[in-house]
């Protein structure tokens, strides 16, 4: 006898189905909420990067920000609050599904798109009022690309949001049971959030010091 | 066979033909076989691609003038040479390839955890391809695979911006396998499989996937800023602006650094599959093996700054990279002696694969010999951007990465084709492979110590007749490709078939048919013995001589 | 598996396995003839570093290589035995063995790496001794006085400066001799401040203490001396530093190590080394002619340079126009 056993070959192994068989198939929730939070790990390292980047500027150079091109903090702080509170406000929309409430659900979602759209808002009119560009030094490059890319990930978190309010429409589609979708959603915010929250204590406050 | 076994069919809901037909796989497709396999033929495109580059350049390298091509040219295919073989021919056909091929199959999965991710990944590499393809018509991006500013800023903007746009793609590709590959093997190992019992390809692939994971966004985050330098006027790589050059080599070799071990992790597990199958022997430590990649995954997040030495790189970063450097030799050591020692009075069947396997340890140990040369600072300092890490890094890239991959496809050519390799031809090939490599890098040692930089279209006179020596070696490569190239067409069409499980292998891929039905087991694989227990079960046939269907039972009784 | 009749001789046979290899590493890592010249006093530092490192790595390679070799055909498969080995499948002593012994030999290569670079000069650029990185090794680092005052003094106090400075012989002593050189799409330019005098050839004295500041005009370049053993990449918006002695005259290539454009292999400069009374008498010939015309003469390297890529180019597809577009060093 010799190592070869051919497992088909032998009848005497009942062929079942087990729990992880039928679960290989498909997208399932729990595999979702995972891969999403592999991905924004990933995610955070290109962040990372940048920040890291712009702390070495900031290290080396004599003057931080430049002359001339010092950034607001009134606006931007209002914006932060805006954006810390809407992490609570969506939070209110996971709690009410998980209650099955998808009407509530909706109201707190809907609430927290607008907070965003507020956010970026405000974010684009700072960009305006700011009187330098992308290419005056390497602390505004630094400061658009940073807050831009940051306000691109904002964006895509209102798509997502929109997209559980459009989905919400059909009764059934999200349940207290089911409703993977409005979770990943709500933990890209929470994402969003906190990456906002050390992109202003690098532009904003370091700048005070 | 008594309890029909459910079919796929009925399973999940999908309706997929019995087999796939030749179209199929020119399509989009969610089978991860389907896709492994897109995977490894492209990528083998661009490889030859790539080869072809690298015989022009040697070419242009016979004689020390620039005779053959123009300067710009020659910059230009040694940046896609590298890129290429790097970014499009590894790191797709060692991950994305053999990763999708096998994994799902080895943990007794359907499919991966996101089938349709998984597609989407591998079709961002036609498209990077394009970008990169349409780079060329614009004059190539000319600064080298590492494309460091300020040069990459000044040079060819059009070409460099396409360039950056390709890697960003394959960048994206690979951070999606990578994410894949992490969850199949955490949520989709068939519950039967213990962590110990999983097979070392597998845990050489959870160590790649979170080296790219954690690596692959810190280049993207460099090449965008790259790529904004270029186009829209910031001022992260320009000094003028207060911009720093360096800053931009920290973080592709953060990157980079890790990229090498991308490219490695994965063959490291494709050997002790091979080496262990093929000398009909437990391989020896498993949990040394397994762990090892994990310790060559952390450690090598820490030794970037040995590709910057020479760089403005401060001597604290210098001493401190140089021992992390070093100490990366252990880990890989473990590997490699645990290899030989599998080896060791085994019963070598000298099958292709494990002639690659066999070339690649010896070709390995040189090269991460010399790698450990490079990583002392002070010598590094003399040889750096010489021919000297130029012959490093081909031995472990081409004598390593390249060979496993030989490896790998006469090994499981069985499985994906259910057809046998011409063994004879199989057997050219490496000894043609090996004489070629030797002969092509061996002596560019030799050059980068008297003292020849790389990426050079005219040298020294006094280089040329080792140069000569290192072009005629590219040749016998590249003609080294027909025997295999014949091989791999004629077998796919005309091998005798294979069966199921031609080198009587344990791990579980090979206990469904060949090629495996589309939703890989007709019924639940069992693991009825870890995945090298060559001659152990031997021993208890001969004691007391179970029935098949009592061990089989047992196994069953054992998972309830 | 080995029985007791076989293990005596076993014995016998790994030791004189052992001192021949032993013996062939050794001899080996003293007679490679793989580095050219020796030609400063940090040439020999470096060669004895590798030369230890090509001994431990001959030695790895015969044990591997031969145990491999050995292997593959001691143990390859006899026709008609379809059995498996016996299935061994670790042994913990063993392992533990090989992680040791190479874990041990790193770390000693460590050391020894940064005993050499501190030997080299390696430590002395401002800025690391502040943060005191190097405690944990025997050789201590000439340390910097936080005094201001005796910052003149330094040869290298400059805080931006990387790459090698003084050795710790030389300690704060300033070089004898400073030059400074700017590396450009495809020449190396070198300035002698206290003469003026501008050259696109480092000529400089033996046994003398030569301190080289390096500054790149448009995009990297790596300022490569193959036979003193030293490199410093050349860095646009840092200044860069090597500090070495000759310690042969003659004429060695300066080589340009860092991708800089299509003609970066044409970017090759030579240094000469001088008797002390030749390079005074350079010095006298050269200042005079120099001083009123620096300016032009900063270009005329240049030219020649080209010249000399033409002239190396003879004959080949490559024009005068293909070399008018050279993107200028001003393209930044
Ligand atoms: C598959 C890819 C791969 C792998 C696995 C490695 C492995 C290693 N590499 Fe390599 N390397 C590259 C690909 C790779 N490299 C590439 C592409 C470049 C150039 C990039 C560019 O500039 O374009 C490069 C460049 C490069 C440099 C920079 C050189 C320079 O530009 O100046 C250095 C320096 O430290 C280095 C070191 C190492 C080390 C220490 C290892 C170690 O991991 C090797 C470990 C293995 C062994 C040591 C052998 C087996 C071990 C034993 C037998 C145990 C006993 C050993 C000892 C006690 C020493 N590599
Ligand atoms: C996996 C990675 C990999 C592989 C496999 C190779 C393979 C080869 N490389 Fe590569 N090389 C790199 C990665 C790799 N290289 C990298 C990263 C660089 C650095 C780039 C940079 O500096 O930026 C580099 C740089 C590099 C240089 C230095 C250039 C310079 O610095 O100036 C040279 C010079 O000889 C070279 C040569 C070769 C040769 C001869 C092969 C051979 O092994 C190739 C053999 C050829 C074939 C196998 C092709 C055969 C095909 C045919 C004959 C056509 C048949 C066609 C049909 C059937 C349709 N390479
Ligand atoms: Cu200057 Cu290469
Ligand atoms: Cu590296």
């Amino acid at each position: 006898m010799t190592t070869t056993l051919d497992a088909s070959q032998n009848g005497a192994y009942p062929a079942k189905t087990t729990a992880a068989v039928s679960e290989s198939h498909g997208e399932h929730g729990d595999h979702r909420v995972l891969g999403l939070m592999t991905f924004l790990a990933s995610e955070s390292l290109m962040f990372f990067g940048i920040f890291t980047a712009y702390l070495i500027y900031r290290s080396t150079a004599e003057v931080w920000p430049p002359e001339g091109t010092e950034v607001e903090l009134f606006l931007p702080a209002i914006n932060t609050i805006i954006l810390v509170s809407s992490s609570f406000v969506i939070h209110m929309g996971d709690l009410a599904i998980k209650k099955g409430e998808v009407q509530k659900m909706r109201l707190w979602y809907a609430a927290t798109i607008v907070m965003g759209l507020v956010f970026l808002g405000g974010q684009i009119y700072e960009y305006t009022e700011l009187g330098y560009g992308l290419s005056t030094n390497v602390f505004s490059s630094c400061f658009y690309v940073m807050t831009g890319f940051h306000g691109l990930h904002v964006f895509v978190g209102v798509l997502m949001m929109m997209g559980v309010l459009w989905r919400s429409r059909r009764p059934g589609h999200y349940s207290a049971t089911k409703h993977t979708g409005v979770e990943m959603t709500e933990i890209y915010w929470h994402f969003v959030d906190i990456i906002w929250i050390i992109l202003f204590v690098l532009l904003y406050i370091l700048t005070l010091f | 066979m008594q309890s029909p076994s459910p079919q796929p069919q009925e399973q999940g809901g999908h309706h997929h033909p019995e087999q796939w037909s030749w179209y199929h796989y020119f399509l989009y497709n969610t089978d991860h076989k389907v896709i492994g396999i897109q995977y490894l033929v492209t990528a083998f495109v661009f490889y030859l691609i790539a080869g072809v580059m690298a015989l022009l350049m040697r070419t242009e390298l016979y004689t020390a003038d620039p005779d053959f091509l123009a300067p710009e040219v020659y910059n230009m295919l040694l940046t896609n040479h590298g890129t290429l073989m790097i970014f499009f021919w590894i790191v797709p056909a060692a991950i994305g390839g053999f990763g999708n091929y096998l994994v799902p199959l080895m943990i007794g999965a359907k499919d991966m955890a996101f089938p349709n991710l998984n597609a989407i990944a591998f079709w961002l590499n036609p498209i990077a391809a394009i970008f990169l393809f349409a780079s060329l018509f614009f004059g190539g991006a000319q600064a080298g695979w590492t494309s460091y500013p300020p040069l990459s800023l000044i040079t060819n903007n059009a070409g460099q911006s396409l360039w950056i746009l390709a890697i960003a793609l394959i960048g994206t590709s690979s951070i999606l396998g990578a994410l894949n590959f992490l969850v199949t093997i955490y949520k989709l190992k068939t519950p039967n499989m213990q962590w110990d019992e999983l097979p070392l390809f597998c845990w050489a692939m959870v160590a790649t996937s979170l080296l790219a994971l954690f690596s692959t966004p810190v280049l993207a985050i460099g090449l965008i800023m790259l790529l904004f330098d270029i186009n829209f006027g910031t001022g992260f790589f320009r000094p003028e602006m207060g911009g720093d050059v360096v800053v931009y080599q920290h973080l592709f070799w953060f990157y980079s650094h890790p990229a090498v071990y991308l490219m490695i992790l994965p063959i490291f597990g494709i050997m002790s599959e091979v080496i262990s199958t093929h000398a009909r022997k437990p391989i020896f430590g498993y949990k040394a093996i397994a762990y090892s990649s994990l310790a060559i995954c952390v450690v090598g997040l820490f030794v970037w700054v040995h590709h910057m030495f020479t760089s403005g790189t401060p001597a604290w970063m210098r001493m401190f990279f140089t021992i992390s450097t070093l100490i990366v030799a252990v880990p890989t050591g473990v590997k490699i002696f645990s290899w030989v020692a599998t080896l060791w009075g085994g019963k070598i069947r000298l099958t292709s694969p494990l002639l690659f396997a066999v070339g690649l340890l010896a070709m390995f140990v040189f090269g991460g010999l010399s790698g450990v040369t490079l990583g002392a600072a002070p010598f590094d300092i003399h040889v750096h951007d010489t021919y000297y890490v130029v012959a490093h890094f081909h031995y472990v890239l081409f004598g390593g990465s390249v060979f496993g991959l030989y490896a790998a496809i006469y090994h499981w050519f069985p499985k994906i084709t259910g057809r046998m390799y011409n063994e004879t031809l199989g057997r050219v090939h490496f000894v043609l492979t090996f004489i070629g490599t030797n002969l092509t890098f061996l002596p560019m040692h030799n050059l980068g110590l008297q003292g020849m930089p790389r990426r050079i279209a005219m040298y020294d006179p006094q280089f040329e007749f080792i140069n000569k020596i290192c072009t005629y070696g590219s040749m016998i490569l590249g003609i080294s490709i027909l025997p295999f190239f014949f091989n791999m067409i004629w077998s796919w069409s005309q091998g005798t078939p294979a069966g199921r499980n031609p080198w009587r292998s344990l791990t579980l891929e090979w206990q469904t048919t060949s090629p495996p039905a589309i939703e890989n087991f007709d019924e639940e694989p069992i693991v009825w013995a870890g995945p090298y227990d060559y001659g152990v079960d031997t021993q208890t046939f001969e004691a007391d001589d179970p029935t098949v269907e009592e061990i089989l039972a047992e196994v069953g009784q054992e998972m309830k | 598996m080995a029985n007791e009749k076989e293990t005596v001789p076993g014995t016998l046979i790994t030791l004189t396995i052992g001192i021949v290899v032993t013996a062939v590493s050794v001899w080996y890592g003293k007679n490679n003839g793989l580095l050219p010249a020796q030609v400063s006093l940090q040439a020999p530092l470096v060669d004895d570093l590798f030369n230890v490192m090509v001994t431990i790595g001959t030695a790895l390679f015969l044990v591997v290589e031969g145990a491999i070799l050995y292997a593959v055909i001691k143990f390859r498969h006899r026709p008609g035995d379809e059995s498996d080995s016996f299935p061994v499948k670790g042994n913990f002593s063993l392992e533990i063995f090989w992680t040791a012994i190479p874990a041990f030999l790193v770390i000693g290569l460590g050391i020894y790496s940064v005993q050499v670079y501190n030997q080299m000069g390696g430590f002395d650029t401002a800025g690391q001794m502040a943060h005191n990185h190097t405690h944990h090794h025997a050789v201590q680092v000439a340390s910097l006085p936080s005094d201001g005052n005796t910052m003149p003094l330094l040869a290298s106090a400059d805080p931006n400066a990387y790459g090698i400075g003084a050795t710790p012989e030389e300690g704060m002593r300033m070089a004898d001799l400073e030059v400074d050189v700017v590396g450009m799409q495809y020449a190396w330019i070198f300035t002698y401040p206290e003469t003026g005098i501008v050259t696109g050839e480092l000529h400089v004295p033996v046994n003398q203490d030569i301190k080289i500041n390096i500054e790149a005009k448009d995009v990297l370049h790596a300022f490569w001396l193959p036979e003193f053993r030293i490199k410093q990449d050349a860095i646009p918006g840092k200044t860069t530093q090597l500090r070495f002695v000759a310690t042969q005259t003659g004429t060695y290539p300066i080589v340009c190590a860092e991708l800089c454009g299509a003609y970066h292999g044409g970017m090759r400069s030579q240094i000469i080394v001088h008797s002390p009374e030749d390079y005074a008498d350079w010095v006298a010939s050269n200042t005079v002619a120099q001083v009123p015309a620096a300016e032009s003469v900063a270009i005329a390297p240049m030219m020649t340079d080209s010249d000399r890529i033409l002239a190396h180019t003879a004959a080949q597809p490559i024009t005068p126009t293909m070399l008018d577009q050279i993107p200028t060093p001003t393209a930044l």
